[in-house]
């Protein structure tokens, strides 16, 4: 009697994994196959690395303002510029993401919805329009340059800077380091903090030794969460930066429209590639500090 | 005996509802003291004011002479096992038990020292590298008791510690924590809802009731002198009658006068009287004061728990005899198993067991949940 409710249980369950399984498989599965494939070939579609060369080892010549010109990697320094932005804008997204996710999560119940409301609110419209309405306030002569000019403060030139850039990230994924670390802390045993304060630590090293520990997968995958979609972004930097900041994502853009498929996947690619390996990393070196003790 | 800490004229409301009544209490230095009580009493309140976790809103907490109504708990020479022991999670067991060492900058070699010795006292020799996740409830618990001893405090709190574990082991903690508090000598403060965990445990027992002490004695002094009907009822079973003090060893209850130990009552003073169900006799009915029916028994093991009719009040018995259902039966009272009580707000209240029944009893006194 045991085997067919038994059995039947597991083609339920199966049946209720499908919807998710033939998305993953066509939306998720096969279109990596098919960066992988293209990324790997050329025009007709035989086999070679000339893409990843390319990448590696295409060249340009860099304008100094002294005039002199330097022979630079092209996509070498784009990635890496993209990389200087994106972990900026994380670090920054953390340093005050934390403090806020740690008070919301010890305010009371009715704050705490409120908060969250709050933070989540700007999620709810258009990420261009939200990105357009950061020109009109950073504009050289823009609403923050105004107000700066009422309070008789000199213009600030932000706009097309990597200042602005960064601001464009922050603001659009704020949320996405807030929320996750805020559900591990709300869920965190208020008497582990006691237990912490009895066993003799004041209020600092009970954030140090306990609290910042267990927060740990919320902080990682807030990071995660951050990284990856500044470290590709193409869109804020086209507007906030003028163009003038091509990160890997505006690489991307460009090669696509420029109908070079192939080695727009060849760069889509090798970016995912370094983000696994420093995802992999940063897994590792965390879950030894939180279960390894010292 | 040298007092090691004092509770003076505490009160504390919450939300507008007080939860300490002007308690007060002292606690000498070496000894096992058990604040009991059912859920909502206070204890748990209480124990948390001693730990630095909860501040009166009245009245004082001493210390080895000192008021430390402000001192943060880090700063207290008291550690506590937690209900739920808060093991850290992130951390393994040696660095659990480490912890309060490495706050300390204690050097490496005495730490590995200390933590070793440490596992060892409580039986858990080899477990460091363990992930406290991965442990029984049993093993947590001691590691948790590892930890809070670690630094020696001058005072052990236990906030019913043994609550989320299985009879058997319950058993064999309390008799290990008694062993641990004697070669220790460090003063411990137990919070428990079971009268038989304070019984067999403590030095003194403090038997506590809507926020306030009912009584403070041994052990034996709280079982055979209760001093109200809640304590009587409280620990362990108890028929509790009304009864008139006719004069010094004579009281009246029942529809007759019996002859018992008590003095100091007015001339003809109302009172409650106790008789604990294992005190009394069963003797042919024809030959006894009191006699009823017997309307239930229930097999426990070690004796039968019986319950008889006596003109309309239930009284229950425990015995070892075999007795009927429906049997008529005569019941027997030496002196020394009346014990006399003054009247008070718990008079009528307990002690009757008309609607009897075990379920009943263990429904309305739940184990384990948490006060606050």
């Amino acid at each position: 009697m045991n085997r067919p409710v038994k059995s039947r249980k597991l083609t339920s369950y199966r049946a209720a994994l499908m919807p998710y399984s033939i998305w993953a498989l066509l939306f998720v599965l096969i279109p990596l196959v098919f960066v992988a494939y293209y990324a790997f070939t050329d025009n007709n579609f035989q086999f070679t690395t000339a893409n990843f060369n390319r990448f590696f080892t295409a060249t340009s010549n860099l304008k100094n303002d002294d005039g002199t010109i330097t022979e630079v990697h092209t996509y070498l320094l784009i990635f890496m510029r993209s990389l200087k932005l994106a972990v900026i804008s994380t670090i920054i997204c953390l340093l005050m993401g934390y403090p806020i996710a740690y008070i919301i999560a010890r305010a009371g119940a009715k704050t705490q919805k409120t908060m969250i409301t709050l933070i989540m609110i700007p999620m709810w419209m258009n990420f261009l329009i939200r990105t357009y309405a950061w020109m009109t306030i950073l504009q050289d002569t823009g609403i923050l340059n105004n107000l700066l000019g009422m309070l008789g403060i000199q213009p600030l030139h932000i706009i097309g800077t990597e200042t602005a850039v960064v601001i464009g990230m922050v603001y659009d994924y704020f949320p996405y380091m807030v929320l996750p670390i805020y559900s591990v802390m709300a869920k965190m045993d208020v008497r582990l903090l006691e237990a912490a304060r009895d066993l003799g630590c004041g209020s600092l090293s009970v954030l140090r030794r306990v609290i910042f520990p267990l927060s740990l997968p919320g902080v990682i995958s807030g990071i995660t969460m951050v990284l990856i979609p500044s470290i590709s972004t193409f869109y804020i930097s086209q507007k906030l930066g003028n163009g003038k900041f091509f990160l890997i994502g505006d690489a991307i853009e460009g090669q696509y429209v420029a109908n070079n498929l192939h080695f727009a996947a060849a760069i889509a690619f090798v970016l995912m590639g370094i983000l696994l390996v420093c995802m992999a990393i940063l897994k590792y070196v965390t879950t030894r500090h939180v279960y390894g003790g010292e | 005996m040298k007092k090691i800490i004092e509770l003076k004229n505490i009160s504390k409301s919450f939300d507008g509802e007080k939860v300490l009544d002007n308690i007060s209490l002292y606690i000498n230095d070496n000894e096992f003291i058990t604040l009991l009580g059912p859920s909502g009493c206070g204890k748990t309140t209480t124990l948390r004011m001693i730990g630095g976790f909860t501040q009166p809103d009245e009245g004082d907490v001493i210390f080895m002479g000192e008021r430390i109504n402000d001192t943060p708990p880090h700063k207290r020479n008291v550690n506590t096992v937690f209900q739920k022991y808060a093991l850290f999670p992130h951390l393994n067991v040696f660095e659990n038990v480490a912890f309060p060492l490495r706050q300390r900058r204690v050097s490496k070699k005495e730490i590995t020292e200390k933590v070793n010795q440490m596992l060892s006292l409580v039986m858990l020799p080899g477990f460091g590298n363990r992930s406290v996740t991965s442990l029984s409830g049993g093993q947590q618990q001691r590691v948790a008791i590892a930890r809070a001893l670690i630094s020696h405090p001058k005072v052990l709190l236990l906030d019913e510690p043994l609550g989320a574990l299985d009879l058997k082991l319950r058993k064999d903690m309390q008799q290990e924590l008694k062993k641990i508090q004697k070669s220790t000598g460090i003063t411990f403060v137990f919070v428990t809802h079971d009268q038989e965990e304070a019984l067999s445990m403590s030095d003194t027992i403090v038997v506590m009731n809507e926020g306030k002490i009912q009584q403070i004695g041994t052990p034996i002094d709280i079982y055979n002198e209760p001093k109200n009907a809640f304590v009587a009822d409280f620990i362990g079973e108890s028929n509790i009658v009304d009864g008139v003090m006719l004069e010094d060893y004579k009281v009246r209850f029942a529809g007759h006068t019996f002859a018992c130990l008590d003095t100091g009552f007015g001339k003809n003073e109302p009172v409650d009287v106790v008789i604990r169900p294992e005190d009394v006799d069963i003797v042919p009915a024809q030959d006894a004061m009191l006699s009823g029916t017997v309307t239930s028994v229930t097999f426990m093991g070690v004796h039968n728990e019986i319950i008889v009719d006596i003109a309309g009040f239930k009284w229950m018995i425990q015995t070892t005899d075999s007795v009927d259902e429906g049997a008529h039966i005569g019941l027997s009272l030496d002196p020394d198993s009346i014990h006399i009580m003054k009247k008070s707000k718990y008079s009528g209240m307990f002690g009757d067991y008309s609607s009897f029944s075990n379920e009943l009893d263990e429904l309305s006194n739940p184990g384990g949940d948490t006060e606050e």
